[in-house]
């Protein structure tokens, strides 16, 4: 891997809002001055599947994929995706992990088994693990839809830059689309914050 | 509106390739724009549509975009063509004969090769075409680049007077990297059409003199090539191999080997052999990294030149570092073993219909009648294959349902005898391609019974508008297709065109059990739209009342993703065999209360807490 370089592995299902919190994080990184690649595989995203969303930021990044045990950051929006992707984490990185478990039809079905413990799993890789209950956040808060300014905040203490700036870049988009938005988004991030340093 | 669309020369970007080659577009003066949705190119035009100052359409397919393309160059404007690498075979007709004619107005084909089938049923290398047409291949390998090279495509279009193909991949169109825009939009009012059969209709007696002036552009291009700024040369530090390489492979061998000497090519068609002749003198082993098939690599080695390539690197998908490092380390003398990671065992999470999808009825209904072969399209509908309906059989390219579906009806074998063909047909693909098969059937006396899923959007990529839905790329009132009447002039008779509400399923399930076993053709059509869409009606959410469910499962066989097991018993049933009970409950935030599952399940268990004053929405034609 190139000196210098953060790579953060954003990981859920089609809806959960992983590309969106990829896309946070990436512009939060180019107001810092830094270059910045994004990608991901979402062609049948919206359909139930497996989203993963790659964000390399650096000096100078050419490859936008980080590749298998090069994530510094391994933000996991559902737990069995979190283990799913867990090879792609760097022995010395940090697991940022909402305990949501969403079994898919195949599971439904009896033709697969969800993993009993994905985060004992997780724990058990020697890995950094920090776990908590997103969406018991965000109903508190009152919106389902906050689980990803909630994991945002959550994992802002882990980044190459200060996690108020992570969090203005965030509050600034509602400011400018979604206005009514903002003061439940700014708590969202702050419990995010308490949790993942509490986890 | 998108913020890119206002921005001023200078200012930076974090933009996908797609956008970036809107951008590009817009300021090359673009004056039409034509595309058919397909992953990753979809959001070209999408972008392009933005930008008020250039005509954009969905066209019908990708030969018909083409053809659009090439008119308005003809005419004098700029115009641009965007599709996926399929698309490029419907569309190759066209470009094929044109590469012969020429251009006028700048014009230049934009194809997404998806290398890694994130979403598609091949992986082919567009590459090819450029060979095969004569017309030169410019590949970016970053937003930057995308940006760039489309801009320049339009320059070096009019200066060879050639269509010019813009090859990109998934890794630039779906990748976000920093834009610098150079400039703004520079108009160029249409020349405006001069007629000359001679250059213009390509009858045998003209075609036949432009075909020595194609192959000597062929020769000025790869002239032109070899001075060109866009094939760059990077030396580096350590001269033990050298790369020669192209698109998102160069981000990933510039990764892999920081120091190592570098061959960039932008202008990759036709390549510049004597510059990269050259450039072979100066290192001691010289490797060729393409994406995916070995042309250049061919082309060196027809050269004389002594290569590595696909002997080393694997013949399809992406050429990520963590492929070239262990195929590439070892030439270097430098031992390289796969690091050791447990992979976690974790279930598949395939795609699946979403809930109150329009295709979960008749795939239902398909799935419980026996003795069908089911021939499938492309669309959201392919996942009928999968679980839990394990309704489809084949699928193979846009528009191939029918008419495969009419060959497996006369090639059927004895075996096949009390078999009824089904073709399972989306809106937006049977207008693409499909409905050919449709003529052709009735015309060849066939018997088939087609499902016409009208789901009013092409789903698959995200919802588009098409003839079928009645507004046009930028959301405006556009005539739509009455796809009853269009299946009657046709020539299917009027009596075997059956319109369904797919929710019913009931009636869904006898209406595919009478056609199929007619002994003529017939044609179903649904009427609810996609329920991603603006069109699709949201109602309160049912739930299961748990003391009236019995746990015998047909809920769960619709397939919708908002109903889930809440937990299996197994218990003794009558005959005394073992029987599994599968107990059903619904994800009140998933479930939009379409009541498609309230049909499925006999003791009455699913029920809407919040009654709905239900006012069924049905196509005016439906």
């Amino acid at each position: 891997m190139a000196e210098g370089i953060t790579n953060i592995l954003v990981v859920g299902i089609g809806g959960q809002g992983v590309m969106t919190a990829a896309e946070m994080l990436a512009r939060t990184a180019l107001n810092q001055g830094f270059d910045v690649k994004k990608t991901e595989v979402a062609g049948m995203a919206q359909r139930g599947g497996v989203v993963s969303s790659h964000v390399r930021f650096g000096a100078k990044v050419y490859s936008p994929q980080i590749d298998p045990g090069e994530a510094d950051l391994l933000i996991g929006f559902e737990a069995a995706e979190a283990l799913r992707w867990l090879p792609h984490l760097r022995p010395t990185g940090i697991a940022m992990v909402n305990t949501l478990r969403l079994a898919p039809p195949v599971v439904s079905a009896g033709l697969y088994d969800y993993p009993a413990d994905p985060i004992a799993d997780l724990v058990a890789s020697g890995v950094e693990v920090h776990a908590f209950d997103a969406g018991a956040i965000a109903d508190g808060l009152g919106n389902a839809k906050l689980v990803n300014t909630i994991m945002l905040g959550a994992i802002s203490d882990h980044l190459p830059f200060p996690a108020e700036v992570l969090k203005e870049c965030i509050i600034e988009g509602f400011r400018a689309y979604k206005p009514k938005l903002v003061d439940i988004n700014a708590q969202a991030f702050d419990a995010g914050r308490t949790a993942g340093q509490a986890a | 509106m998108n913020a890119v669309v206002h921005a001023k020369a200078e200012s930076r970007h974090l933009l996908s390739g797609n956008e970036a080659v809107a951008r590009a577009a817009w300021e090359a003066g673009v004056r039409v724009a034509a595309a058919y949705p397909g992953t990753p190119a979809t959001e070209i035009l999408e972008y392009i549509a933005l930008y008020p100052d250039i005509y954009s359409e969905w066209s019908v397919n990708e030969k018909v975009a083409v053809e659009v393309a090439i008119g308005a160059s003809l005419a004098g404007s700029r115009a641009l063509a965007a599709m996926k690498h399929v698309g490029m075979n419907v569309a190759s007709d066209a470009f094929m004969t044109q590469s012969l004619a020429g251009v006028v107005g700048g014009l230049v084909i934009v194809v997404a090769d998806d290398v890694g089938l994130s979403s598609s049923q091949n992986e082919q290398d567009s590459r090819y075409w450029g060979r095969f047409g004569h017309l030169p291949i410019l590949e970016p390998a970053d937003s930057q680049e995308a940006y760039d090279l489309a801009k320049r495509a339009f320059t070096l279009s009019e200066e060879y007077e050639t269509p010019v193909i813009v090859r990109m991949t998934t890794r630039v169109c779906h990748v976000k990297a920093m834009v610098t825009f150079a400039g703004e939009r520079i108009e160029r009012p249409a020349a405006g059409f001069q007629k000359n059969p001679q250059r213009w209709v390509m009858t045998p007696a003209n075609a036949k003199p432009r075909l020595p002036l194609m192959h000597q552009r062929d020769q000025v291009l790869r002239a032109a090539s070899e001075i060109s700024d866009l094939n760059e040369v990077s030396m580096g530090s350590d001269r033990r191999m050298g790369f020669v390489t192209s698109g998102p492979a160069f981000m990933h061998v510039r990764e892999t080997f920081p120091n190592a000497p570098v061959f960039k090519l932008g202008f990759s068609h036709p390549a510049p052999l004597d510059r990269i002749r050259a450039f072979a003198g100066e290192v001691d082993t010289l490797v060729v990294v393409e994406e995916t098939e070995p042309l250049l690599e061919t082309e060196l080695c027809a050269a004389g030149l002594a290569v590595h390539g696909k002997d080393i690197l694997p013949r399809f998908g992406e050429l990520t570092p963590s492929v070239l490092r262990p195929a590439i380390k070892p030439l270097l003398g430098e031992p390289y073993s796969v690091p050791d990671r447990r992979q976690a065992d974790v279930f598949p999470r395939p795609p699946t219909m979403c809930a109150s999808c329009p295709h979960l009825g008749p795939y239902f209904a398909l799935s419980h009648i026996r003795n069908l072969n089911i021939i499938g399209d492309i669309g959201c509908y392919t996942l009928g294959a999968g679980h839990p309906w394990n309704a489809l059989d084949t699928c193979i390219s846009m528009g191939a349902s029918l008419s495969m579906a009419h060959g497996m009806d006369k090639g059927r074998g004895e075996s096949d005898e009390k078999k009824h063909i089904v073709a399972v047909i989306g809106d937006s693909t049977f207008l693409h391609m499909g409905m050919q098969g449709l003529l052709n059937m009735i015309y060849n006396r066939g018997n088939v019974t087609v499902l016409l899923l009208d789901n009013r959007s092409v789903g698959m990529t995200g919802g588009q508008e098409n003839p079928g839905t009645g507004e046009n790329l930028h959301g405006l009132p556009a005539p739509r297709v009455d796809f009853a009447k269009l299946a009657e002039a046709l020539g299917v008779r009027p009596e075997r065109i059956r319109r369904v509400d797919p929710y019913e399923l009931p009636t869904m399930v006898k209406l595919v059990r009478e056609e199929t076993k007619m002994e003529e053709p017939s044609v179903i059509i649904t009427n609810r739209p996609c329920s991603l869409t603006d069109r699709f009606e949201r109602f309160k959410p049912y739930e299961v009342i748990d003391d009236k469910c019995t746990g015998c499962g047909n809920c769960i066989d619709l397939g919708c993703p908002a109903i889930f097991v809440s937990h299996r018993e197994t218990v003794t049933a009558k005959s005394g065999k073992a029987k599994e009970l599968v107990f059903a409950r619904i994800d009140a935030n998933a479930c939009t209360g379409c009541h498609m599952c309230v049909e499925t399940c006999a003791p009455e268990a699913i029920v809407q807490p919040q009654p709905t004053t239900r006012t069924i929405r049905i196509h005016p034609h439906g």
